[in-house]
């Protein structure tokens, strides 16, 4: 394989400086929000509230965390969602996934710029974090504890627990597969992808990005990408 | 403030892995026993409490009932209840107190709910305090408690009820209620003699033609430790809404039972699966040729898109 290169490598642009930002916003507020969420799930993670300066604290922080994330998730997400409408490759993608976890890529669907998979993501946490915030203001004793009765607490009280412990899940399956599938990490880090990546995971999206490249560029410029480094 | 060295401690919340004082096994259990056929409403017990625990409630407003205030709050940690009932089959007018506050449940919904290391304990005398200093003011224990007894305050958000007088008691002495009651409708000493004392009494008082008088000692929470004679014990909901069959809800029960220890299976599961995968597998990493691919895709594209001019 590496015989047949000549060295020349694409660079794809996959995300936004604002997008990066608004992304990495958003995975923070989630780790605070899981640490301090776990302190008060389970007494075996009781001391992850020393973090946020002990029980009080943690359990004070906790709901406006979780305001600021569904605020901020919402303006990640509302941009991507004609993205992540399902489609047939995305059954076929999914009924072949078992090539696709052990890493083999023959006969794969050609895909658009989100795979099965990270639709699921989005698709999970649109569904989660909406549940999440309305379970979790019924469970604000603070300023909502007279907003809903007390059986209705109650149940809020279980679906928040278990919509967190869904989400936690998928985030954990979610930063394994951006460390799993090499080179994602630096989309949302750095902002692009190498032509290679895209080809190899997302080639409908490559294709429609290299198209509007190739519309977009200068009458004079002889073919040549003034981006290509 | 449960840090009575001469009270055992049975259990503390969030803390399962703490076990019981040795002496919890021989502590006798205590229990009060509120006699409502013998109370008159007169709310000294209520002023008791006030006096002994050094509470200061808002002053109220008048809603046309002897009840004041209108309801538990954080600094109204017993509340004489007034109902006026008449019975549907007679007609007969009546008019029913009863002292409201925490019950000291033997399987208190509080201690379960609690998130909190020892912010809520349970003496081996079966007394459930709360420890306002390890309270973290999640206002769970509001949800978990099946009697609606907790109060949250709103200034120092924290929760509070009835202490049974745990500072009294761990000193011999009995809660400020019972002190002051002046027709003996509060007893206090161990169950087994509160018990006795209430068979007496509903013997009594079905001799005076009360003939569902019985003791209310819900099982569904493992019985209480404040206990009450009832002249209509075939309806407690008639005496400010004392639930007949009080139990910790069963969405309390899976929340901090099943849900918990299975959340936790499925997120280490997780973060186990990953790594095994990573082990095994290993990473997808994109091979040279693919970059060539798309470096082809890219000429071949411009090849087929016609510049704006005509040219290729």
């Amino acid at each position: 394989m590496e015989s047949g290169s000549n060295g020349a490598m694409l660079t794809i642009p996959r995300h936004s400086a604002f997008q990066r930002l608004n992304h990495w916003l958003t995975a923070a507020l989630f780790v605070l929000l899981a640490l301090s969420g776990m302190a008060m799930y389970h007494p075996g993670f009781f001391f992850l509230s020393a973090l946020f300066g002990g029980g009080t604290s943690a359990r004070d922080i906790h709901p406006w965390l979780g305001i600021a994330l569904a605020a901020s998730f919402f303006v990640l997400a509302v941009p991507m969602v004609l993205r992540n409408i399902w489609n047939r490759d995305d059954l076929r993608w999914t009924l072949l996934f078992w090539r696709v976890a052990t890493n083999r890529h023959v006969g794969l669907p050609e895909l658009g710029k989100y795979n099965a998979g990270q639709k699921g993501v989005y698709w999970a946490m649109a569904c989660l974090i909406p549940i999440l915030l309305i379970s979790g203001l019924a469970a604000w004793e603070e300023y909502f504890g007279a907003w809903t009765s007390i059986p209705t607490q109650r149940k809020a009280l279980l679906i928040h627990s278990v919509a967190a412990v869904f989400a936690i899940t998928i985030i954990i399956v979610h930063i394994y597969a951006a460390i799993w599938i090499q080179g994602t990490m630096r989309a949302m880090l750095r902002g692009y992808v190498t032509g290679g990546w895209a080809w190899l995971h997302h080639r409908r999206w490559l294709r429609d990005t290299l198209v509007r490249a190739a519309e977009a560029r200068p009458v004079n410029a002889g073919g040549q990408d003034p981006d290509r480094d | 403030m449960p840090d009575y060295p001469s009270l055992a401690i049975l259990r503390r919340s969030a803390s399962d892995h703490i076990p019981p004082d040795a002496r919890a096994t021989h502590e006798p259990a205590l229990a009060k026993l509120i006699d409502i056929s013998k109370c008159v409403g007169c709310k000294a017990c209520q002023s008791a409490c006030e006096e002994w625990n050094n509470l200061r409630g808002p002053i109220g407003i008048n809603t046309g009932t002897l009840q004041n205030t209108p309801d538990l709050g954080p600094e109204t940690w017993t509340l004489m209840t007034f109902d006026e009932y008449e019975d549907p089959k007679t007609g007969d007018p009546e008019w029913l107190f009863r002292k409201d506050g925490c019950m000291h449940c033997a399987d208190p919904g509080c201690l379960k709910a609690c998130p909190s290391p020892g912010a809520i304990v349970q003496y081996a005398n079966g007394i459930v305090d709360f420890n306002e200093a390890n309270c973290i003011g999640c206002g769970y224990c509001i949800k978990g408690c099946p009697f609606n007894i907790p109060r949250y305050g709103k200034e120092d958000r924290k929760a509070y009820k009835c202490t049974m007088c745990s500072d009294r008691v761990a000193v011999g002495l009995e809660p400020a209620c019972v002190k002051t009651c002046p027709t003996g409708a509060i007893n206090f000493g161990t169950k087994t003699a509160m018990v006795a004392h209430a068979g007496e009494r509903v013997e009594e008082l079905k001799w005076r033609g009360f003939d569902h008088a019985a003791l209310y000692d819900p099982p569904g929470v493992g019985g209480t430790h404040v206990m009450y004679v009832l002249p209509h014990a075939d309806q407690p909901e008639r005496y400010g809404g004392l639930p007949a069959d009080p139990r910790i809800s069963p969405f309390v029960r899976v929340w901090k039972g099943t849900a918990k220890i299975a959340g936790l299976a499925v997120m280490g599961l997780a973060i186990v699966a990953s790594f095994f995968h990573y082990i095994t597998v290993g990473p997808d990493e994109v091979p040279a040729a693919a970059e060539d691919e798309a470096v082809a895709l890219k000429h071949e594209v411009e090849d087929e898109t016609p510049l704006p001019d005509g040219r290729s």
